[in-house]
């Protein structure tokens, strides 16, 4: 420690030095690292469009300018599964698509998300007939169904809205702290 | 410029008919007119040779479509239906041939109008009417190996569980009381929309 009025040049050094730091301050910020992935997952949400019927219309739709996913980050629309957080199932699930969709889904690497879009993918919808799966939730678990034949662009927001809020929510890393410690040690 | 065919073409389906009559006195069981709608009904033993005479001397150049009819618990059950236009004369007509409920089949005429190929395969698909001598008879809708002709009406509205491993699989949809139907005649509309209803009760 440098006496006070022994030398009044050096005297903002000692206090700058203990207490304030000028090349990060304003640059960090304390979190939690589940809250910190949770935020940037959450806001940005890759689709697979699952386009099976006229829901893809309504989703084409959401995407174009008007209404603009991409104010939630979730703009980009990925055609390859291995590239995609949610798949947004829109439209009429077939049987003879059904195990079509399921593989895709089983190729969206981990973390992933599902969004039953419209009435056809919630439940089969108005289809209730020999050809069409009663529901996509048979075969893979959906986190957000959206009503509506077909829904609205701002509805399916508005599911994409409670899904941020469902991600947000998550356990990302605290579930996975005892492997991580074992590794670590 | 009229050849020696186009001057023989039928001017009305009236005349189309009875030159049918005319050249295939077997062949045609019966002919009907509705609301000035033509039909005739063959003997599906001579459906190619006729519907080749309608092509090429009565200048019917255009199959419209080829569909199917189960008439359940009649005899004989299935009716397959051509529609017939010509876009020479602007004449249509309509010929059926029935069939027995026993491996119905009927010879192909994808030989004569390449695009009853995919016609003939949805009626294969959809009610197992076969067609001799197609050259590529599989199912068009629904996959190999679907058990069932869904548009039979002994099959049920709501479909029956099938399962094809690594192909598809099908099961049952829930009616909720009964299919989407209408009530038509007197009342509101209310009364005559489209609803669940009872099966048993119509």
């Amino acid at each position: 420690m440098v006496a006070p009025n022994d030398s009044p040049e050096e005297t903002p050094l000692v206090t700058t030095n203990a207490a304030y730091d000028s090349k990060v301050e304003g640059n960090v910020i304390v979190t939690q690292v589940d809250a910190a992935i949770n935020w940037m997952r959450k806001n940005s949400l890759w689709p697979m469009p699952m386009g099976l019927a006229c829901c893809a219309i309504e989703l084409m739709a959401t995407g174009a300018s008007r209404f603009d996913i991409s104010r939630f980050g979730a703009e980009v629309m990925r055609f390859s599964p291995r590239q995609s957080d949610v798949m947004i199932v829109a439209g009429t699930v077939t049987y003879k698509m059904s195990l079509a969709v399921k593989r895709i889904w089983d190729q969206m690497p981990e973390p992933k998300w599902c969004i039953a879009m419209g009435a056809c993918a919630s439940s089969g919808g108005m289809y209730r007939s020999y050809a069409t799966l009663q529901g996509i939730d048979q075969l893979i678990p959906v986190d957000v169904y959206i009503s509506g034949c077909p829904p609205r662009p701002e509805a399916l927001i508005d599911g994409l809205m409670k899904l941020q809020k469902l991600v947000e929510e998550e356990e990302s890393l605290a579930a996975l702290k005892p492997e991580i410690t074992k590794a670590l040690s | 410029m009229l050849t020696e065919v186009d001057t023989q073409l039928p001017d009305s389906a009236e005349s189309a008919v009875a030159k049918l009559k005319a050249q295939f006195p077997d062949a045609v069981q019966s002919s009907k007119e509705f609301r000035g709608e033509q039909t005739i009904v063959i003997d599906p033993a001579s459906n190619v040779e006729l519907l080749t005479y309608c092509r090429d001397t009565l200048g019917f150049d255009f199959l419209v479509d080829v569909c199917s009819v189960d008439n359940a618990g009649q005899d004989p059950r299935f009716e397959v239906v051509y529609h017939l236009y010509s876009y020479t004369t602007l004449i249509s007509l309509r010929v059926k041939a029935f069939l027995g409920e026993d491996e119905p089949t009927i010879g192909t005429v994808a030989g004569i109008w390449a695009t009853a190929d995919w016609h003939e395969r949805e009626v294969y698909d959809m009610m197992g009417i076969t067609f001799a001598n197609h050259r590529d008879l599989r199912r068009i809708l629904m996959w190999e190996g679907y058990p069932f002709y869904p548009l039979r009406k002994e099959f049920p509205l709501g479909g029956k569980p099938s399962e094809m491993p690594d192909v598809a699989f099908t099961g049952v949809a829930q009616l909720e009381g009964g299919p989407f139907v209408t009530a038509p005649g007197p009342g509101d509309t209310k009364t005559r929309e489209p609803r669940s209803r009872d099966q048993d009760r119509g």
